[in-house]
C-alpha cells in the first residue's frame, strides 16, 4: 500500500506575498498569560498565512472555549467564537455553505476531546476542507487548572488533588480512528516546525488534524519538557521525514526498526540496508502506519513531530457539490412550481 | 349487480385501524387521495404508536387513520367516526369508544378467534357478548377472502397477508361510491419493479370492491357526498411537514439562496428532512448531523457564511439546541428552528400531540434571550410560517422558533394553490466595504437588524462570538452600560417585528362576553365549536395567534372588548401565562387537556357553553 519513492510535494509560497505578518494582527489587546504558548503559536499561524497569497477576506478562524478558543479575537480575518466543544459542527456548516473559504478550527484538549469530542470525530470522518489547530497542554486552563482528557493519570490538579484515576487520550489515535486525511504534530517551542507544518495543513484538500503541544505555563508548566527541552530533545524527540527512517539522538545515530510488531530502538548505520529500518510514510492510507508511530511515547521512546499522515480523498463539500450537479444533471434545475404543485392537483370551478 | 340503497350525505368520518404493520396509513392515505381528487373537502388524523412493528395483536401496536371528507368546508378530522374498519381485536378494543353510536364496524372476522382477542385484553368474544349491539356490525372474512382471490399468484402467503390492506380499502370505495383508478394508477407506479405485488394488491383492491357490491349481507346504503363547494382553484392534498419543507425550499427560491439544512432524526420531525434531502435539483444542501447539538451549530455557521439556514427537532432535541439558539441569539444570526412539538417531558410520547413547548421556546435559555416565535395553525399553513419565519429571521437578524406539531405534523388537508410567479421575493442584502471601518453591531434605525457580512468579502473582515459585545463594534465587552444595553436592542428588536405582521382577526363579533383565543394546530377544531356555537344562536368570536413573540400589535385592543377569554390548549396553559403576563387586566380562562391527541368538538363546546 505504501509508495516511497513519491514525495510530498513541499508548500510553494508565492513568490511575492501580498501580505506580511502584521497584516494577520487584528487591534485587540492579546490577553494570554505573559509566557503563554499559545503567543508563539499565533505569531506562527499569522508568519504563515503572510506568505501565502490567499486573499486575507477567505480566511476564517472559528473556535470554541478555553484559553486557546480566543484565538480568533487576534486574527485580522473573519472569526467566530462560538461555544464550548461546538467549533468543528459550526465550521462543518460554514465550510458545506462556502467550501472557497479557508477555515481554520482552533481548539484545546478540553474543547476537543471532552465536551466536543463528537463533533471533532466526525468533522474528521467526513473529511470537510478545514484545518484543526488541537491546542494540546494536558490542562484546562481558563477553568483554572483542573486535568483534561489529555492530562497523565495521576496527575495532581485542583479537581484532582489525590491524582487523576483517568486515563489519557491520545488525541491522534483518535484522529487516525476518524481516519483524518493529514495528520500532524508540532510544539510550540519550534517556531519553524511549526510554521512548515501549518503551510502543509493549509495546502492539504481535506480534514488537517494537528496536534500542536503547547506549554501552559500557569498551570502545567514543563509539562512536555521531558521531551522537547533544550537538553532532552535530540534523544526524545524525532522529526518525521516522508520516505526515511526515523533518525534520532545527537549524533544522528539512533532509529527505530519493527520486531513483532513492536518498536524496537536500535543504531542506524546510513550505510546500511535501510529496508532494516522503520520507513516513514505518509501517504499510507492504512491507518496502522501512522497509529504505529503514535505509540511510541515518552519515556521508552522518542515521540515523533511532522506529518504522521497525508492522503488524498475526496472532501465532503466536494462530494456535497457533486451530488446536487449530479440531481441537477439528471432532473434539471428545480421548478418551483412542480414542486409547489406536486404530483397531483385537482381543480375547483 | 345487486342495487344496494343509495344515500346522500354532507360529510363522513371513517376510521382504519389495525396492527402498525397492516398498512392502515397507506389505506387511508389512498383513500384521501381519491377523496381530494373527487372534490371534497378533507381532513385526516393519522395515529400510530413509535414502535415501528409492537408485538402483533397487541394493543400498543394499534395503529389507526382517520379521514373526514365533506362536500362543505371541514375544519377537523372528525370527533367520532361513521365506519369503523377494525383489522384486528386490538384495532377494535382501541376505536370503539371513536365509533358514534349506531355506526358502521367493519370487522376482520378471521381475527376474531380466543387467543386472538385475548391478546387484545378482551374478556370474551365481543363479536358474540353484546360489546357490539348499539353498533351495525359487518363481519367480513377479510384474511381468507384476500388469501382466496390471491391464490393464483405466485407470493409467499405472509406477503398475500399484507394485502388485506387493499381489500378493506376497496370495501370503502364501493361504500362511498369512489373510483379506484386513482389507487390501481399508484400501486403501478409504486411497485413497477415487482408486477406480482401489482398483481395482487390490485386484486384484493377489486376483491374488496367487488364483495361490499355483490355481498349479501346486511351492506348499508352505498354513500355519496357531493363535490364540496370550497373556494375556487387548483388544490393539492398537503401534510404540515411536507408543507413546511417545500416553504423552505420556496423561502431559499424567493430570496435566491441556497438552503442549508441541518438535522437529526427525531420523531415527528423527520420527514421535512427526507423531502428536503429529495430536493437537490434546488441546491438544498441537506446535512444530516452527529446530534441535536450539531445540527444547531452546522447551522448557525451556514448562516454565518451568509446563506438561508434552517434545523428541525422535537421537544427533546430543542432541550440540547438551546445553547446553540443562544450563540444565534448573541451573535444576531438569521437562522428558522424548527420545533415539531410532542407529548413530552423528556422521551413522552413521541408520535402524539402537545403544545408543551410555548414556554421553552419563549423562555428556555440561559440570559436574556429574547426569540421570535410563530406557528403555523393548518398543515398548509406550514407553507406560509414557513416563508414568515425565513422573512423575518433575515430581516431582523434573529433567529426564529417556528412551534408546528405531531398533529400538523401528519394530518393532511387540501392545499389551495398559490399563484407561484406572485410570491414574494424575499428581499436580503449583503454589505460590501465603504469607506469607514466595518462596524457588525451597526443597527438598522428601523429594524435594528446588524448588517449580514458573508465572509469572504474584502474589507469586512470581522470576529463575533458568544461573549458579550460592544455595541457598534462588537469586540468582547465587559462593560455594564454596555451589556444592558445590548440586551434592550435584541428584546426591542424582537418587539419592532410587531410592525411587520400582520394585525390579528377576529372571526364573528368584534366584542362581546367571549373570545375563544388559540394557538398552532387547534384552530380547526376551535373554529368547528364557535361555528356550531354560533348557529345554536350564540354570540361568540374567535382568534387564533400565528404570531406568539411578538404579538400582533392590535392583541390588547381585541382583548378587552371582550369580558372573557378562553384559551384552550394542549398544555397546562402556556399562552395563558403569556397573556395574563403581558395583559394582567385580561380575565382568562384555560381549558388545557395532555392526552397526547387534538381537542375533540364536542368537549369544547361543552367548555363554551359552561361560560356562555
Amino acid at each position: 500500500m505504501s509508495s516511497n519513492e513519491e514525495k510530498p510535494i513541499p508548500p510553494v509560497p508565492d513568490a511575492q506575498p501580498l501580505y506580511t505578518r502584521t497584516d494577520f494582527v487584528s487591534g485587540q489587546e492579546v490577553r494570554w498569560c505573559p509566557g503563554c504558548g499559545n503567543y508563539s503559536i499565533l505569531g506562527a499561524v499569522q508568519q504563515t498565512l503572510a506568505k501565502f497569497n490567499t486573499p486575507k477576506e477567505n480566511y476564517v478562524f472559528v473556535s470554541g472555549i478555553g484559553c486557546s478558543s480566543r484565538f480568533p479575537y487576534y486574527m485580522n480575518t473573519y472569526g467566530f467564537h462560538t461555544i464550548h466543544g461546538r467549533a468543528p459542527a459550526v465550521a462543518t456548516g460554514l465550510c458545506c455553505v462556502n467550501p472557497h473559504l479557508s477555515i481554520w478550527v482552533i481548539t484545546g484538549d478540553g474543547d476537543g476531546l471532552s465536551i466536543g469530542s463528537n463533533h471533532l470525530v466526525h468533522a474528521m470522518r467526513r473529511n470537510l476542507d478545514i484545518n484543526i489547530l488541537f491546542i494540546n497542554n494536558q490542562i484546562y486552563g481558563l477553568t483554572k487548572g483542573q486535568y483534561s482528557p489529555t492530562s497523565l493519570q495521576g496527575k495532581i490538579t485542583k479537581s484532582s488533588p489525590y491524582g487523576s484515576l483517568d486515563h489519557p487520550i491520545n488525541p491522534l489515535c483518535i484522529a487516525i480512528a476518524s481516519e483524518a486525511t493529514f495528520i500532524a504534530r508540532t510544539l510550540d517551542s519550534d517556531p519553524r516546525h511549526m510554521s512548515q507544518i501549518l503551510a502543509r495543513a493549509k495546502e492539504h484538500k481535506g480534514t488537517s488534524f494537528i496536534e500542536i503541544f503547547q506549554n501552559c505555563i500557569i498551570f502545567n508548566d514543563k509539562t512536555f519538557a521531558p521531551v522537547t527541552s533544550r537538553e532532552t530533545r535530540d534523544d526524545r524527540m524525532i522529526y518525521l521525514e516522508h520516505g526515511k527512517p526515523l533518525i534520532f539522538g545527537a549524533k544522528k545515530n539512533k532509529t527505530i526498526k519493527v520486531k513483532n510488531l513492536h518498536p524496537e530502538i536500535v543504531d542506524y548505520d546510513p550505510a546500511a540496508d535501510p529496508a532494516g529500518y522503520f520507513i516513514h510514510d505518509e501517504k499510507d492510507v492504512w491507518p496502522h502506519h501512522p497509529y504505529f508511530l503514535t505509540q511510541l511515547t515518552y519515556p521508552d521512546f522518542p515521540m515523533p513531530f511532522g506529518v504522521f499522515r497525508c492522503v488524498q480523498t475526496s472532501t465532503y463539500d466536494q462530494l456535497m457539490d457533486k451530488q446536487i450537479a449530479d440531481v441537477k444533471d439528471k432532473r434539471g434545475d428545480g421548478n418551483l412550481k412542480d414542486l409547489i404543485y406536486g404530483k397531483e392537483t385537482w381543480k375547483i370551478e | 349487480m345487486s342495487t344496494h340503497p343509495q344515500k346522500i350525505l354532507s360529510s363522513s368520518t371513517i376510521l382504519f385501524a389495525g396492527d402498525s404493520g397492516d398498512g392502515m396509513q397507506l389505506a387511508g392515505d389512498q383513500f384521501t387521495d381519491t377523496t381530494g381528487v373527487m372534490g371534497n373537502d378533507f381532513a385526516t388524523f393519522p395515529n400510530f404508536p413509535a414502535e415501528i412493528r409492537a408485538p402483533l395483536g397487541t394493543l400498543p401496536g394499534v395503529s389507526s387513520f382517520q379521514i373526514q371528507f365533506s362536500d362543505t368546508n371541514i375544519y377537523t378530522h372528525g370527533d367520532m367516526a361513521d365506519v369503523l374498519v377494525a383489522i384486528n381485536p386490538a384495532a377494535l378494543k382501541v376505536n370503539l369508544n371513536k365509533v358514534k353510536p349506531g355506526g358502521l364496524i367493519v370487522l376482520n372476522e378471521n381475527a376474531f378467534n380466543e387467543t386472538d382477542y385475548k391478546r387484545a385484553a378482551w374478556a370474551s368474544d365481543p363479536l358474540t357478548d353484546g360489546t357490539l349491539n348499539d353498533f351495525q356490525v359487518l363481519k367480513v372474512p377479510v384474511t381468507d377472502l384476500t388469501k382466496n382471490a390471491l391464490k393464483d399468484i405466485p407470493l409467499k402467503i405472509s406477503e398475500i397477508e399484507r394485502c388485506k390492506n387493499f381489500f378493506v380499502l376497496g370495501m370503502m370505495f364501493w361504500l362511498y361510491a369512489r373510483n379506484f383508478d386513482h389507487t390501481i394508477d399508484w400501486i403501478q407506479t409504486k411497485f413497477a419493479a415487482r408486477p406480482e405485488i401489482v398483481n395482487a394488491n390490485i386484486a384484493a383492491l377489486k376483491a374488496g370492491h367487488n364483495y361490499a357490491e355483490t355481498t349479501e349481507t346486511i351492506v348499508p346504503a352505498q354513500t355519496h357526498i357531493h363535490k364540496a363547494k370550497m373556494d375556487p382553484g387548483t388544490y393539492r392534498k398537503i401534510s404540515g411537514n411536507n408543507a413546511l419543507a417545500i416553504g423552505l425550499i420556496t423561502a431559499a427560491h424567493l430570496s435566491e439562496k441556497t438552503l442549508f439544512y441541518a438535522s437529526y432524526p427525531i420523531t415527528p420531525a423527520s420527514e421535512i428532512l427526507h423531502e428536503l434531502s429529495e430536493h437537490k435539483e434546488f441546491k438544498v444542501k441537506t446535512f444530516q448531523a452527529e446530534d441535536e447539538i450539531a445540527a444547531m451549530a452546522a447551522a448557525i455557521g451556514a448562516a454565518f457564511g451568509g446563506e438561508l439556514s434552517a434545523t428541525s427537532t422535537s421537544g427533546p432535541g430543542m432541550c440540547l439546541k438551546s445553547e446553540g439558539l443562544n450563540l444565534a441569539v448573541m451573535t444576531e444570526l438569521p437562522i428558522v428552528i424548527v420545533d415539531v412539538q410532542r407529548a413530552g417531558p423528556s422521551t413522552g410520547m413521541p408520535t402524539k400531540i402537545e403544545q408543551a413547548d410555548l414556554l421553552q421556546a419563549m423562555y428556555g435559555r440561559n440570559g436574556e434571550s429574547p426569540v421570535a416565535v410563530l406557528a403555523p395553525k393548518t398543515p398548509s399553513d406550514c407553507f406560509d410560517m414557513a416563508l414568515e419565519a425565513v422573512r423575518l429571521s433575515v430581516k431582523y437578524m434573529s433567529p426564529v422558533i417556528l412551534l408546528s406539531d405531531a398533529y400538523l405534523a401528519n394530518s393532511s388537508e387540501p392545499w389551495k394553490l398559490p399563484d407561484t410567479d406572485k410570491l414574494p421575493k424575499i428581499k436580503l442584502t449583503h454589505p460590501t466595504a465603504g469607506k469607514n471601518p466595518f462596524l457588525p453591531y451597526a443597527r438598522d434605525p428601523k429594524t435594528l437588524a446588524r448588517a449580514w457580512a458573508k465572509p469572504g468579502t474584502p474589507g469586512l473582515e470581522h470576529r463575533i462570538g458568544g461573549l458579550s459585545k460592544a455595541d457598534l463594534t462588537g469586540n468582547v465587552s465587559y462593560d455594564p452600560d454596555n451589556h444592558e444595553k445590548m440586551i434592550r436592542f435584541r428584546a426591542e428588536k424582537i418587539q419592532l417585528m410587531s410592525n411587520d405582521i400582520p394585525l390579528l382577526k377576529v372571526r364573528g363579533p368584534e366584542s362581546g362576553k367571549l373570545l375563544v383565543l388559540g394557538w398552532g394546530s387547534t384552530y380547526g377544531v376551535i373554529h368547528q365549536a364557535v361555528s356550531e356555537i354560533t348557529e345554536e344562536g350564540h354570540k361568540i368570536s374567535q382568534a387564533h395567534l400565528n404570531y406568539l413573540n411578538p404579538f400582533p400589535k392590535n392583541l390588547q385592543d381585541i382583548l378587552k372588548n371582550f369580558k372573557t377569554i378562553l384559551i384552550p390548549e394542549l398544555n397546562t396553559g402556556h399562552l395563558n401565562v403569556l397573556i395574563k403576563n403581558r395583559f394582567p387586566e385580561t380575565k382568562t380562562e384555560g381549558y388545557n387537556r395532555m392526552r397526547g391527541v387534538p381537542f375533540q368538538t364536542m368537549e369544547l363546546k361543552q367548555k363554551i357553553k359552561e361560560m356562555l
